[in-house]
Parts: C-alpha cells; sequence; structure tokens
C-alpha cells in the first residue's frame, strides 16, 4: 500500500486523483469488518476481490438515482426549483452529478437522459447548445468513464441530438446504453450505430431481457449493470473462477466441494459488507438522497461477481484442443458452472436486498487491470474469438442469469460504416437469440471500449510518453492493453 | 431437386446490398472480363488434378476421376485456387436447395435478405426461382436480390424476375466494341434486359468498375447516369484494384481518387444517387 507521502509527491496523478487516493489510503488503514479464516484466505489467494471498495465501505458502491423526480419536483437540500427550460434543466442535473457517492466519488448513472430532456426541447438548435454543453461539461467533470448514460427505447429530439453531439465531440465520457426493443426505430437505432462506429456508444441492452428481470423501471450503470432506478448495489465483490480452478483437484471437486465453500464464504463476506454500509455507516439515515426519495433502500440489491470462465474450463478439462469458446462440451461444462453458481447464490438470503427479493444478483465482471490471463466474465478470450455467429451464439445462453451485467463487445471493420443497417440485423439476431448486451466499436475509432469503460487511445500514447491525463479510466486502459490483450479483438469483416 | 453449384457461401455479407444478408456465389460464368476479380468462378471444375499437386493438407483427393473437397481439413490457404489453369476452384460444392435452406434457417433472424452472385447467378436461374420460392414462403421478411451481369435470355428468367425483389445490375461498358474487348461479349442483350428490368422497377443499384485503360469510362459512367435519370437506384462506381486479377491478361493499375472523383461528379449531373466505392 502506497503511503501517504507516497501519494502526495506523485506527479503522475492529478488533484483530484490525490485527494481519491488520500480517502482511499485512510479507510484502508482500518479493519472494521470481521472476517473468518477461510474468508481472509480467499482474499489473499486471489480468489476473491473486493475489488477496491476499501476495508469500511460507507456508501453504495452503485447508486441509481430517480432523476424524474428532479425533473418534477426539484431538489430541497440543494435548493433546486423544478426546471423549466432546458437551460436549468441541464444546469440542475450537472449540480446533482456533484453530489452522487461512489467508490470514485463519481456518479456511475446519470439518467435516461433523453428522457429526462426531451420535454424542454422547443427550439431544436437551443437544445442542441445546451446539450452540447451539458455533454462536454460531464466529459470535463466527472473524469471517470464509468459514468453512464442511457438513451430510449423510443426514438426522441433529444435522443438523436445526445448522438449527434456524441459523434461530434467524440469523447469517452459519458457511456451511453440504448435500451433497445420493437419500440425502437430502425432509424434511431441505424443513427445509434453510426455513432457507435464513431465513438465506440452506445451499446444496445436488450430491454426485453432487462424488464423481465426487474419487473419496473431499470438502468444501466457503470460498466453494463442492470440495476434498478431509485436503487443501486452496496457492493461488488467477485470469485476469479480460474483460481478456484487451479485449487481443486478434478472436476468434481470443483463442482462438489470447492464451489459450494467460495459460495458459503463469498455470500457471507458479502453480507459483512452490506451491513456495515446498512448499519455501521448509516449512509441511509442521513443522506439526502434518501431522505427526498432519490433512492429507496428497498430497490437496493448487491452483484456477485465473476471472472475468468474461460480458463476455469480450460482449466479443469485439461485438453489444449477442446477449449471453451470453440468445443461443446467445454462450452457446457462453462454453463453447467454458471447454473450451479445461480442455483447457490439463490439459495442464501441477501440482507437489504430487497430490490433482488433479497437475493445477489449474478454480474460477469469486465475485468481490472491487474487481471493476467483472466478473461472478463463468460467471455472468450481475445485471440481465440470464433467466427461472429458462432461467437453470438455460444455467448447468448449464458446472458440470462446475469440481470446485472454481462456483455460481448465486437469490433467492426469500418465498411459497416456504409452499411449500418447489416449491424441492425446483426443486433437484432442477437437479441432474438438471447444476448442480453452487444457493444460495438470500429476499427478506426479513437474512442474504443476497454473491458465496460472506454478510452481515447490518443489519450493512453499521451500516458505512454509520461503526460499526465485527465481521466482515471485512461490509466486503467493503458494497463489493460497488456494484461487483457484489448487493443488485439478481432475485427469482423464482410 | 437440382442442385446449385456454389463456389462459397458468405453468411453475413454486408456489400451485397442493404442490411445483413446470406451471400451465395454460384460457380460458372457468360462473360469472361479481363478485370474479373474471382475468376476461379468463371469455369466448373474439369478435375484435371493440377491443385491435388499443392494442396499441403490434402483436402483436395481425385475419388474415380473427380475432385472431391474436403473442407475440414482445408485451411483456406487458396494455393488450389492459384494453381488452377481452368478458371475454377476445387472448392466448389454442389448444394441441394435443402441444403441450402437449412443453412438460410440457422441465420434467418441475423439478416435482412439473401443475395444470389457469382460467376453468373442467372445460368442456375432454374435453381434459384426454386430455392428462392421456397424462402418466400418459409421466410416472407427476407429479401430476395440477384446480382447479375445482365446476359441473360429474359423470357428465360420470367419467373425469377417476378419472384426476386430487386435486382444488382452491371453495366460494364456502354460501347458495344469496347464491352466486347473488355467481356467477350456483345452488350445489346445487356442493355435491354437493363431497360426491362427498370421498367419493372425491379433494380435497386447499378454497378461499374472503373478501370481507365480498358473502357471509356467518362462515357459509360455519363450514359448510364442518363439512362438512370435521377431515379431511386443507386449507382455505384467501383474503384477497379488488382486484387485477384489475372495480371497476364490484365495489367491496368488502380485508378486514382481525383478521377473517380470526377466521374462520380460527371454522373450527378443526371444522377444524384452516385456512390464511390
Amino acid at each position: 500500500m502506497p503511503s501517504v507521502l507516497k501519494i502526495v509527491e506523485n506527479t503522475g496523478l492529478t488533484y483530484e486523483q490525490k485527494v481519491v487516493s488520500l480517502a482511499q489510503h485512510a479507510e484502508n488503514s482500518i479493519t472494521p469488518i470481521d472476517l473468518t479464516f477461510s474468508e481472509r484466505k480467499l482474499i489473499t489467494d486471489n480468489i476473491i476481490c473486493t475489488m477496491n471498495e476499501g476495508n469500511a465501505p460507507y456508501r453504495p458502491r452503485y447508486i441509481v438515482a430517480d432523476f424524474d423526480k428532479l425533473m418534477k419536483h426539484g431538489c430541497k437540500f440543494l435548493g433546486l426549483n423544478p426546471p423549466s427550460d432546458i437551460w436549468e434543466a441541464t444546469n440542475s442535473l450537472l449540480i446533482f452529478y456533484k453530489h452522487i457517492p461512489s467508490i470514485t466519488t463519481m456518479p456511475v448513472y446519470i439518467g435516461n437522459i433523453d428522457k429526462l430532456l426531451n420535454r424542454f426541447i422547443i427550439d431544436e438548435e437551443e437544445a442542441y447548445k445546451a446539450i452540447r454543453l451539458f455533454l462536454l461539461h460531464i466529459d470535463k467533470t466527472i473524469t471517470d468513464s464509468f459514468c453512464h448514460s442511457n438513451l430510449g427505447p423510443e426514438e426522441t429530439k433529444a435522443g438523436n441530438i445526445i448522438l449527434r453531439v456524441a459523434k461530434e465531440l467524440n469523447l469517452p465520457t459519458p457511456n451511453i446504453t440504448l435500451k433497445y426493443n420493437n419500440k425502437t426505430s430502425d432509424e434511431f437505432a441505424v443513427n445509434a450505430i453510426n455513432s457507435a462506429l464513431i465513438t465506440a456508444k452506445p451499446s444496445f441492452a436488450n430491454d426485453n431481457i432487462f424488464h423481465k428481470n426487474f419487473n419496473s423501471d431499470y438502468a444501466i450503470a457503470s460498466c453494463y449493470n442492470g440495476l434498478r432506478v431509485g436503487g443501486g448495489s452496496h457492493t461488488l465483490v467477485r470469485v476469479l473462477l480460474n483460481k478456484l480452478a487451479k485449487s481443486s483437484i478434478s472436476i468434481n471437486d470443483f463442482m462438489e466441494n470447492k464451489l459450494p465453500e467460495l459460495i458459503d464464504n463469498m455470500s457471507s463476506l458479502m453480507d459483512k459488507r452490506v451491513k456495515f454500509i446498512v448499519e455501521e455507516s448509516r449512509f441511509f439515515e442521513n443522506n439526502f438522497l434518501v431522505e427526498e426519495g432519490f433512492i429507496n433502500l428497498a430497490n437496493f440489491t448487491a452483484m456477485f461477481g465473476l471472472v475468468g470462465l474461460a480458463e476455469c474450463v480450460n482449466i479443469l478439462t485439461e485438453d489444449k484442443e477442446k477449449r471453451f469458446g470453440h468445443d461443446e462440451k467445454a462450452n457446457e461444462l462453462g454453463l453447467k458452472i454458471i447454473q450451479t453458481i445461480d442455483e447457490l447464490i439463490n439459495n442464501h438470503t441477501a440482507p437489504y436486498c430487497q430490490g433482488s427479493n433479497n437475493r445477489y444478483l449474478l454480474h460477469a465482471q469486465v475485468g481490472i487491470s491487474s487481471d493476467y490471463n483472466t478473461t472478463p466474465g463468460c467471455r472468450i478470450p481475445i485471440g481465440e474469438e470464433p467466427m461472429l455467429y458462432d461467437h453470438i451464439l455460444q455467448s447468448a445462453p449464458f446472458h440470462k442469469y446475469f440481470p446485472s451485467g454481462i456483455g460481448d463487445i465486437f469490433v467492426f471493420d469500418k465498411m459497416y460504416k456504409k452499411n449500418p443497417e447489416a449491424l441492425l440485423d446483426i443486433i437484432k439476431g442477437s437479441f432474438s437469440n438471447g444476448l442480453r448486451y452487444f457493444s460495438l466499436y470500429s476499427d478506426d475509432s479513437d474512442v474504443v471500449r476497454i473491458s465496460g469503460y472506454l478510452v481515447k487511445k490518443s489519450e493512453i500514447e499521451k500516458l505512454d510518453n509520461n503526460k499526465s491525463v485527465l481521466r482515471d479510466t485512461t490509466c486503467l486502459g493503458q494497463n489493460a492493453r497488456e494484461s487483457l490483450n484489448v487493443m488485439n479483438r478481432k475485427i469482423r469483416k464482410q | 431437386m437440382a442442385n446449385l453449384s456454389v463456389n462459397k457461401i458468405i453468411p453475413f455479407s454486408n456489400v451485397d446490398s442493404p442490411g445483413n444478408r446470406f451471400a451465395v456465389f454460384l460457380q460458372g460464368c457468360n462473360l469472361n472480363c479481363s478485370y474479373c476479380h474471382n475468376p476461379e468462378t468463371l469455369n466448373k471444375c474439369n478435375s484435371c488434378g493440377q491443385c491435388i499437386k499443392v494442396c499441403k493438407t490434402c483436402a483436395v483427393k481425385l475419388i474415380k476421376g473427380k475432385i472431391q473437397y474436403r473442407s475440414k481439413y482445408c485451411i483456406d490457404c487458396d494455393l488450389c485456387v492459384n494453381a488452377c489453369p481452368n478458371n475454377s476452384s476445387p472448392k466448389t460444392i454442389n448444394y441441394s436447395i435443402d441444403d441450402i435452406l437449412k443453412k438460410i434457417e440457422r441465420y434467418n433472424k441475423f439478416i435482412s435478405g439473401i443475395t444470389v452472385s457469382g460467376g453468373e447467378c442467372t445460368l442456375q436461374y432454374f435453381q434459384i426461382t426454386e430455392l428462392y420460392k421456397l424462402i418466400k414462403n418459409e421466410y416472407p421478411n427476407l429479401t430476395l436480390a440477384v446480382d447479375t451481369n445482365g446476359l441473360f435470355n429474359i423470357d428465360d428468367i420470367k419467373k425469377l424476375i417476378d419472384i426476386t425483389d430487386f435486382f444488382i445490375y452491371d453495366i460494364k461498358a456502354i460501347n458495344n466494341n469496347e464491352h466486347k474487348n473488355l467481356t467477350g461479349s456483345e452488350n445489346k442483350i445487356i442493355i435491354e434486359n437493363f431497360k426491362a428490368l427498370l421498367k419493372l422497377k425491379k433494380i435497386y443499384e447499378v454497378r461499374t468498375v472503373i478501370c481507365p485503360p480498358l473502357i471509356n469510362c467518362e462515357k459509360t459512367v455519363t450514359e448510364t447516369a442518363k439512362i438512370l435519370n435521377c431515379s431511386d437506384i443507386n449507382y455505384k462506381l467501383i474503384k477497379y484494384r488488382p486484387m485477384g486479377v489475372r495480371r497476364n491478361i490484365c495489367t491496368a493499375e488502380t485508378p486514382s481518387d481525383e478521377f473517380m472523383l470526377k466521374l462520380s461528379n460527371l454522373a450527378k449531373k443526371y444522377h444524384d444517387k452516385t456512390v464511390l466505392s
């Protein structure tokens, strides 16, 4: 752990990044959550990872505020009246964003911004100017591309303006997801694809599947996390399945012993962290978001993350020829592992998780920059990707198990810019086969998707030349370039 | 039911008209364009066996005097195609219509439609018509397209025209002599068929390969644009590229971007929907 002085003297960090690092350092100087020997060992062995959340969590990791409430009623704590025009609306939102807690200090969800703003559009050119300034402000002040906005499903004037501005600005923040269903017009979807081929956003969320999981309003936050609006996730803890597989002597040992033990330990560890936030930090007792109903404890859940399924299967099968992503039996084993995890976590009663019927939600975690030989979630390793159709059909069966996020990223040859309708066909086909979330970008984009978040390649080059950069996620992207091989995804042609 | 002689199938194609398309490239052509970029589609395989000598994975074999292709051993190095003295490919497969339907069933939710191309696909018009009837019945949402060089007997393919949603049509040269020198055939029937399909509103896109030494590009482009005359049909000017071309019979170089732009501007005087490729 770096000393306080090391953080203070680090010339590679901006002022804001130092403040966050110092706060993390202080939090990690205490260990108020008592862990059992086996929980601690799983963390030390890097089988369980608490994702840099800190030893004394004092706010939920992901907050999904109900911004519609802000538009309708304003905010007493911040002294904001309900906005009456596009300038007041964007200004209120920008003020509000600065007061949403998260583990990075920056909001991971900033609203279904087309729906929030569309009601204020009278003059389209004026709205364009307001939205352009709004999105520019977000990129320059929320310097972390886990910040996520949503669009759709229906086409709106605001939605089209947001896509126009996104293409023009070509910036990583905010991330955007289009909630896609049969009410989304083909024109709007194609407009979104054109934007994604230039600036790697939006991604497409299969609205039908998310609706089935959440019954009511949901949002896509951070990388691609499905969460209830007016709620969020207390915590995200993950298991490295590849490391767990290495500790097993056989498939049987993995399935019958190691996996159930892991679920028991990880669930109990998560219980302690959730209870600490609610009962010890007492976040829900004094935060204005709760007091004014922007969030409600009853809408919260917590996320049970996993990575490295591909390596896990390959380790367990011990057959270099029959690899996950290609061999039918390897894929079946992968699916059996996920089904078993799903059953086991559904047997556990999760505290303060009424938002998901008191169960933890499965999350296919996208990896962290220190991962090595660990493929995100249930993805096929980069460098081993099969043909697009086979890839989609291999991946889709996993998606139904992950309400709080799973997704695939595909890089398309720039020729697709001439025929974006072809990509819409592929997305429609993917969704009709059960894919939950589809991300795309073009092989000539400067903004690219790393694992869930976005970076500019040109900004990574600045870092390579020892220049400081605005966004902390650029640093993560620089590391992931080496550790996750993310710049070498298969380019889909024809 | 008759088989289709297929050079290759591309299940996801973004270049064979709008949307994602299941593209079937049929074997055999009735023209012999010197700039052809896939000359291996020109002729049917005559089982001469030259390809066997170069195949490193034994994917092609001569069995009872006939070439047999075993795709599971193929590494797609295309040495066999390059070694073929007959402008053909040992990888040509005879598919039954049922075989192709089964493939379409697999991909149908991912595509806007089917495009048959070639070679010259209308040489197998009977089989395509049968295939298209079945697809129309089974998958009414899919559009059916034909990519043709226009050299066909229009009476023969009437049923195919009826069932096809749209055609992609090559105009290689307006001048008959140029056309003959370039392709080995006259263009009279091709131009007549072009006008007939235009009348039927069956053409989605017209394509001309821009290869300056072989044709008077300005004339072909201008005259074609005049015929298209501000309709909603795409006119695509394709820059000649030597990739795949038999360099022993075509030594043309790729035209410059400036020249392509000049042609595009010429065409746009008469037909605004002109695009460069």
